[in-house]
């Protein structure tokens, strides 16, 4: 389902930052989480529970985890403590994750 | 932050080690940076900058994005940065880790788009993003706050549904008198009530009966009760608050004992006047000790203790030189039992219905611990066991309080220990743990 | 509380003292069952569901057969527990391993199974493999990794679904458990029977009591005149984020849980009764996983934690029937999940004395007093 995000981004003076979500380039201002970056982007679900609920971001600082996503391979990363670089690789999460090394194609 | 800067500015070596990116707490969410810009989240906020000035002292180190995840005796704290852990020794260690949200359940709260207010706070202060059309749900003095930093945004919310009753608020109505100690607090908070007032945001009183839905669009579609009947609004965002509750995940990892605030309804860590623990050498200061806001200048009054314990000050030198701190903190105080008892978290948040998902990690509904309850179960970690809620990555953070919330229900006054926490406090990987360096000898 | 008096009470409520509680719930007898309070000491919660075989009773044939049987009898126990309960307790005998990365240890442990084949006869079922064989076989095993052992019986539950079905199987044959009811003495009826002083100030009268309360039996043994003395022995154990695939193997320690984390423990050390989690243990542990299987490394450990094993002086099981007090049983061992199926069957026939009653007489706790007297 496309949503529009549920957020309007105040324009600001500063640099753009450039990754990838779910293999498709988006852009965010420097400085924001990954998180932050992912609720301006899309009112869409940023993660699947085991049981394929939908959630996305909810508590912004940290104590929720259900801000997970996968950060350049990493899964499970907390997108709410992560800070967004540019060039970064940004997927979804849909169940559990897998182990890595020698299994990605 | 003011702990770090008196205990450095009366000689000590403070290393600070802070989880976010930047120093400020949720408070004080990127004051720093936000020095010149975002001026709609006012003076008070702003203010804040000064804290974060006052560790550029030759004294401290700070450590931003430093994972706090382990204490032993020592005091000997276990960080996690960047990937690699270490150990530090210190001969004190003060733990001012904050608040949290209280978790709010009701059936429909897992889904996109329904966010804690204080969520969207901390997207307005770190990202200058605003919520498109939000309407703000529940009690407390931070749902005014945030309603008037969206208008003066412009951004104002849909509307504000409100869980207060009048009963409630005339209840309160006793310890006024008392909450005048806070004058400027409360007449901030008139304030904020006008502005919202002005702003001729609808206001909606004693509702209940939360409920969320996705609408087609993807929109929220949340009912609830007021005004005898049945209401329903659509929005962007449904941001709900049930006021803030010491997040005492470390302090009960390290054994510091614990009892409850009745009257805040949340577990603290036990500490003397000072904010020292039955722990040797681990202090409390903050909101993670009690909900007192940020004039409580209890780190102040740490840091002073701290710096008299040390050596550096005699005791009579300490109590003269926390004369304004004692004050402030009075007053931050004297002002609670008034907001205590004027939003109190209605009894359907607290034990929510059988439909309404407890544990969001492993989605346990309010209905299977109802069930585990009267097969038997008699305390957080029987629950645990039998149903797996708090076994995910937040470690119970989401619904410890609405576990003691079912377990109590039906019996308030029954005593319940605080649930366990154990190490590590935040997920560590295992290479990360292997690596670490330099543990003490294996036990005999 | 009751209509009439229980034939058999039960103090404690774990896999041990529910798996008696079936037993001689199958067998005709009126049963109930007694357990503490949700913060004691509970080694049923902590443990890791292992249904292992290898390496036991190397030096103690008794246990050594005893334990066969056990891991013969699973299958049916565990459809038996399904039919009573409803609940599958995830059965997976598909085999285990033992992992080592000292040649010196490997050695050893090839030697104790030799040793337990001795006692086993044609029931002796393992495999030494050297680390080249293994990393053959098995995508994933570290290179630091010498050797290990493998036998096919082996195998786990989900301990707490097992803890559960348990109970529900109990109850569904008629027995009643009492959760939060701790004795807290128990004294000799003049006509026979016993009276247990409950610590909220009621007494229940009952014809025969056998004691499974692991750590908390401590008193009440001695009421009954029991020599045995258990002590606690410390287990640390971490458990990581759910993983969506499957670890190609279990070993005694490292186990997948059915819902996809992974436990990783074995370690053992005398704490007294502190389950503390220990820094330097934390640590040897997240070396051993990622030792045996580097993939591990970039896991998260989301929680660790101590539990208690149940140790008696020589770490084998005691049956103790008391000769002072007829009537008077004692059922303690560390190996609660693996012994379920006979502790269900073949030691109600040792309580009740009924035929075929089981020879358990190298458990009876006189060995301690014999090895006190040498």
């Amino acid at each position: 389902m496309n949503v529009a995000s549920r957020f309007r981004t105040l324009p600001e003076t500063g640099d753009c930052v450039q990754f990838t979500l779910d293999g498709v380039p988006a852009t965010a201002p420097a400085g924001v989480t990954v998180a932050a970056a992912l609720l301006a982007h899309s009112g869409a679900w940023t993660r699947q529970t085991a049981q394929g609920a939908p959630r996305t971001a909810y508590c912004m600082m940290g104590v929720c985890f259900d801000c997970l996503v996968e950060v350049d391979g990493t899964p499970n990363t907390q997108a709410c403590m992560t800070l967004l670089r540019e060039g970064m690789t940004v997927r979804r999460q849909t169940g559990l994750r897998e182990l890595n090394g020698g299994q990605r194609d | 932050m003011s702990a770090a800067a008196v205990a450095a500015r009366g000689g000590l070596q403070v290393l600070m080690l802070d989880e976010q990116p930047q120093p400020g707490g949720q408070i004080y969410r990127s004051v720093a940076e936000n020095r010149r810009k975002r001026g709609y989240l006012g003076q008070a906020y702003a203010s804040g900058a000064d804290l974060v000035d006052a560790l550029d002292h030759p004294g401290v180190t700070l450590q931003s994005g430093a994972t706090v995840w382990r204490l032993d005796k020592g005091p000997q704290v276990t960080w996690s940065r960047g990937g690699k852990s270490q150990t530090t020794s210190a001969a004190h260690v003060l733990l001012a880790t904050g608040a949290q949200e209280r978790p709010v359940p009701f059936p429909g709260w897992t889904l996109p788009g329904v966010m804690p207010a204080g969520a969207a706070q901390i997207l307005m202060k770190t990202a200058g993003m605003l919520p498109k059309d939000a309407v703000l749900a529940g009690s407390g003095p931070l749902l005014y706050l945030i309603a008037a930093q969206m208008i003066d945004a412009g951004s104002p919310p849909q509307a504000l549904v409100e869980t207060q009753t009048s009963t409630q608020m005339l209840g309160a109505s006793q310890h006024l008198p008392r909450a005048l100690f806070g004058l400027p607090t409360l007449l901030k908070g008139l304030s904020l009530i006008a502005k919202i007032r002005k702003a001729d945001v609808p206001r909606y009183t004693a509702a209940s009966g939360f409920h969320a839905t996705t609408a087609e669009s993807g929109k929220v579609d949340f009912s609830f009760r007021a005004g005898g009947r049945d209401q329903g609004l659509t929005c962007g965002l449904l941001l709900t608050h049930q006021g803030v509750i010491p997040g005492t995940h470390i302090t009960r990892a390290a054994g510091i004992a614990h009892h409850w605030n009745a009257a805040q309804g949340a577990f603290q860590p036990q500490y003397d006047l000072w904010g020292a623990t039955d722990q040797p050498g681990l202090h409390v200061a903050g909101d993670g000790a009690g909900i007192g806001g940020a004039e409580a200048a209890a780190g102040e009054l740490a840091a002073l203790n701290i710096l008299c314990r040390s050596g550096r000050l005699s005791s009579d030198t300490r109590n003269q030189r926390a004369a304004r701190a004692r004050a402030a903190l009075f007053r931050a105080r004297a002002i609670r039992p008034f907001l205590d008892a004027a939003y109190p978290p209605p009894a359907e948040i607290l034990a929510p219905t059988d439909n309404t998902i407890v544990c969001r990690c492993e989605e346990v509904s309010a209905g299977a611990i109802r069930q585990a309850i009267r097969e038997g179960a008699q305390g957080h970690r029987q629950i645990k066991t039998s149903l797996r809620c708090g076994m995910g990555p937040c470690q119970g953070r989401m619904c410890d309080a609405t576990l003691r919330g079912l377990l109590s229900e039906g019996n308030a006054n029954q005593p319940i220990s605080p649930p366990r926490a154990r190490s590590p406090i935040k997920p560590i990987a295992l290479g990360e743990l292997a690596a670490l360096s330099h543990p003490q000898e294996e036990p005999a | 509380m009751y209509q009439r008096t229980p034939e058999i009470t039960i103090i404690g409520g774990g896999l041990v003292g529910l798996s008696v509680a079936l037993g001689l719930l199958k067998a005709g007898q009126r049963v109930c069952v007694l357990d503490g309070a949700d913060n004691d000491a509970r080694a049923s919660q902590g443990n890791f569901g292992l249904i292992w075989g290898q390496g036991k009773g190397w030096d103690f044939a008794p246990y050594a057969n005893w334990t066969m049987d056990a891991l013969a009898a699973w299958p049916a126990f565990a459809k038996q527990l399904q039919d009573l309960s409803g609940i599958d307790v995830a059965l997976d005998q598909s085999g285990g391993y033992e992992f080592f990365t000292d040649p010196t240890e490997f050695d050893a442990f090839e030697a104790e199974l030799a040793q337990q084949a001795t006692h086993l006869g044609n029931r002796a079922r393992y495999e030494m493999l050297n680390g080249e064989e293994l990393r053959s076989q098995m995508k994933g095993i570290g290179p630091d990794v010498v050797g290990a052992s493998f036998s096919p019986c082996d195998g786990h539950v989900n301990p707490l679904r097992f803890l559960r079905a348990l109970r529900c199987s109990v109850q569904a044959m008629g027995g009643h458990v009492t959760l939060g009811a701790t004795v807290s003495a128990i004294r000799l009826q003049p006509n026979g029977g016993f009276a247990l002083a409950l610590a909220n100030g009621e007494t229940l009268q009952t014809e025969q009591v056998v004691l499974c309360a692991g750590l908390g039996a401590a008193t009440l043994a001695r009421d009954l005149g029991f020599i045995t003395q258990v002590r606690p022995q410390l287990g640390e154990l971490l458990i990581t984020e759910k993983l969506g695939d499957r670890l190609p193997f279990l070993s005694s320690t490292i186990r997948q849980v059915d819902e996809g984390g992974v436990q990783i423990g074995g370690t053992k050390a005398n704490a007294g009764l502190d389950d503390r989690e220990t820094l330097p243990i934390m640590s040897k542990l997240a070396r051993h996983a990622v030792t045996v299987f580097p993939a591990l490394a970039d896991v998260r450990v989301v929680r660790a934690w101590g539990a208690l094993r149940v140790m008696s002086p020589d770490g084998y099981p005691v049956y103790a029937k008391s000769s002072l007090h007829p009537g008077a049983f004692l059922v303690t061992c560390h190996s609660g999940v693996t012994l379920a199926p006979l502790h269900a069957s073949a030691l109600a026939d040792w309580i009740m004395n009924t035929s075929p009653t089981p020879d358990l007489e190298a458990f009876d706790e006189c060995r301690f007093a014999l090895s006190h007297a040498a």
